[in-house]
């Protein structure tokens, strides 16, 4: 379905949030409510775009929305969507979970498994900040592998988080649900289409959102949509779409860009030298072809 | 004049059939011995569209909880079930529930918690749920616990109490032991309990938030809106089981029932199953002369301390059989009671009889001893405050 900029709607669903100026979270979930609409019952676990727009009596989604357990995104999502077939509304409305990556990749992953092999009638964004940024920038399974976070520190022999990012997207592909997909904010119409393309299936869905964090990553909050872009450009984001069983990559770059100008333009990359830079872009490769292979076969 | 349809079943099929006749509109449930053949059951009657509903299979019990309170949200009528472990798996959801007030009505079948691995019956699973939140009633046979899910929906629903309620039945002793039950026609049931209707739910017309976070400037007072229902409950369910015993011909004496107290020397207070063996040793000590006495506790949430406090002096000793217990304290239902009876002027002494750990049988035997002892203490012996009754060794 394509995206027309200009027919896109005025109305905003959300606003009067309290994150923080750049953050990328937001700028997902508004676009994706332009093109998702009024019929929208979000569910967000305790993260950041929680905190920030559901504290009493200052609420900032304006369509019905609640709040739940940090492990229970999915799970609340999916008796919201049974509730819903039993009241004979569950195809005018969309049931939209939003949680970060430490509520998806890590304490939330059961739930959202089972929503998703149950083929639950619901949508679920991650926007993935990388890290516990809500509690103060803790290490998640999704911290790229060398960032530092207050719970990966960094030291002579210490690079920050000494392991590889869980690979979300792999995960959730593997449950052969209708419709997954990754996406960025530097992106906005692959996002909104992608957006477009799930509200219109039945099922389990599910897209991955890079969310660039100025205050987690140490960078100027203008920079956060460069920020992705490049990360995309250089290969350590990927857009990809996962539909009736086949694997597609929706940017190729013909040449990756150097990983070292993304990662030297964050604070919690600063540590690393160019033997990391080089690994990071080892690891970089290897997952591409993984990515190429799946493409091809998938 | 409807037919009477009794029919011979175990507590968890009686459980079944009390669910049917409440018809939500969305159960999720993940199955854990000894509830197993409840959820089994729930599965057969949706299979067989007994009624509409939409059963999730979920895959743990946090989900369960989570789906619960996920639809109930959304205006419908929800179920779950579980037991021990799984109970304690959901406690942060229960939390949920209970503080947004969705009148989510579960069935607990109350089993001993791990370690010890055990799979037999106990109350240590609820009694760690027991500040969740949630009105927890016991129930002594599969024909109550049928009841008790049916008024349980009356109850969670009042507008003025909007709780979740726990109902608990001992795991295997009501669980999986047969007894005749009367199964009441659909129509007194939906008589008895109209569709759930609600203004405390997310609506297209009317959107909101929910289960929203509030800081310490309001966080107290939603706490007061909490427990002034839960005070109002004590209220409500007295009233629907008084009303219940008027449609249906059976009432269980809302939050306690006594047995044989009004001119009893010694009582013993107890919760669930063990009350009719506690009554059969009754009735035989007072052919011997023991002017003695059971009152069985149904709503350890609200707990009944009006009724406590109201003893004075009628008895001149109370035991307290606890099948469960707050490690370097006493059994949860002994503190609770005394605190109760503790009013100007109480002379009631009382004793604490831990026993039925783990599924252990509470024999006649154990209860007649427990008497001799309330008997004892109240002629000046000294006796131990708790004791644990018919251990192999101590």
């Amino acid at each position: 379905m394509a995206i027309k900029f200009n027919e896109l709607t005025d109305q905003e669903l959300l606003y009067g949030q309290k994150t923080c100026p750049g953050c990328a979270a937001p700028i997902a979930v508004r676009l994706a409510l332009k093109v998702l609409g009024e019929n929208t019952f979000t569910c967000l676990p305790a993260c950041c775009m929680c905190a920030t727009t559901s504290v009493y009596p200052q609420m900032s989604f304006f369509i019905n929305n609640t709040t739940t357990a940090f492990p229970a995104t999915a799970s609340t999502c999916a008796g919201m969507a049974a509730a819903a077939k039993m009241l004979g509304i569950e195809d005018d409305v969309t049931i939209l979970g939003i949680a970060g990556d430490g509520g998806t990749t890590d304490i939330g992953l059961q739930a959202l498994s089972g929503a998703c092999e149950r083929n639950d009638n619901i949508l679920y964004l991650c926007y993935d900040n990388e890290a516990y940024m809500n509690t103060g920038i803790q290490r998640s399974g999704s911290t790229p592998y060398g960032a530092w976070t207050t719970t990966s520190p960094t030291n002579e022999e210490v690079v920050g988080k000494n392991v590889v990012k869980k690979n979300l997207f792999d995960i959730i592909c593997a449950h052969r649900i209708p419709y997954a997909a990754t996406a960025s904010v530097a992106y906005p119409r692959d996002l909104l289409e992608k957006i477009a393309k799930a509200k219109d299936i039945k099922g389990a869905r599910f897209i991955h959102i890079q969310a660039p964090c100025p205050t987690g990553w140490g960078y100027k909050p203008e920079l956060t949509v460069d920020l992705a872009k490049m990360a995309v450009e250089n290969g350590l984001w990927t857009l990809a779409e996962y539909q009736n069983g086949k694997l597609t990559v929706n940017v190729k770059p013909k040449t990756f860009k150097p990983v070292k100008a993304y990662l030297s333009a964050q604070r919690r990359f600063r540590h690393l030298k160019e033997e990391d830079f080089a690994e990071i872009e080892k690891q970089r490769d290897q997952e591409w072809e993984l990515l190429r292979r799946k493409e091809n076969e998938l | 004049m409807t037919k009477i349809d009794k029919r011979f079943l175990s507590g968890n099929e009686a459980v079944a059939e009390g669910v049917r006749l409440c018809r939500p509109q969305v159960i999720a449930a993940y199955p854990i011995t000894p509830q197993t053949t409840l959820v089994e059951k729930l599965s057969e009657f949706v299979a067989d569209k007994e009624f509409p509903c939409e059963y999730m299979l979920v895959e743990s019990e946090h989900s369960a909880m989570a789906a619960t309170m996920g639809a109930s949200m959304m205006g419908v009528r929800t179920f779950t079930a579980t037991s021990s472990q799984g109970l304690l798996y959901m406690c942060e959801m229960l939390n949920f529930v209970s503080g947004s007030r969705f009148p989510v009505v579960m069935v607990n079948a109350n089993r001993s918690t791990a370690t010890p691995w055990n799979i037999f019956g106990d109350h240590r699973d609820a009694m760690a749920m027991r500040d969740s939140g949630w009105i927890q009633l016991y129930t002594e046979s599969g024909q109550e616990s049928m009841d008790t899910v049916i008024q349980a929906y009356r109850i969670a629903e009042d507008p003025r109490i909007l709780t979740p309620v726990m109902v608990n039945l001992d795991g295997f002793s009501l669980t999986h032991t047969y007894d005749l039950v009367e199964v009441p026609d659909q129509e007194v049931v939906d008589r008895f309990l109209p569709a759930y209707q609600t203004d405390n739910k997310l609506d297209l017309k009317n959107p909101k938030s929910q289960c929203i976070s509030i800081g310490p400037d309001f966080h107290t007072e939603i706490r007061l809106q909490q427990q002034d229902a839960m005070d109002m409950a004590k209220k409500v369910i007295a009233d629907v089981d008084a009303q219940f015993g008027k449609e249906f011909g059976r009432s269980y004496g809302g939050l306690v029932q006594e047995y044989r107290c009004d001119d009893a020397d010694y009582v013993l207070v107890v919760l669930g199953s063990v009350a009719g063996v506690a009554r059969t040793v009754v009735d035989e000590l007072r052919k011997q002369g023991e002017k003695v006495g059971v009152i069985r506790v149904r709503s350890l949430r609200p707990f009944p301390n009006e009724y406590f406090a109201s003893l004075k002096n009628r008895f001149k000793a109370l035991g307290v059989l606890d099948r469960n217990l707050s490690f370097g304290n006493q059994g949860g239902v002994y503190t609770e009671t005394k605190a109760a009876l503790f009013t100007p002027g109480n002379m009631i002494q009382t004793l604490n009889f831990i026993a039925g750990l783990g599924g252990r049988d509470i024999t006649k035997v154990n209860i007649a001893e427990m008497f001799s002892k309330l008997k004892a203490v109240s002629e000046g012996e000294a006796e131990n405050e708790m004791q644990f009754i018919g251990l192999r060794w101590s």
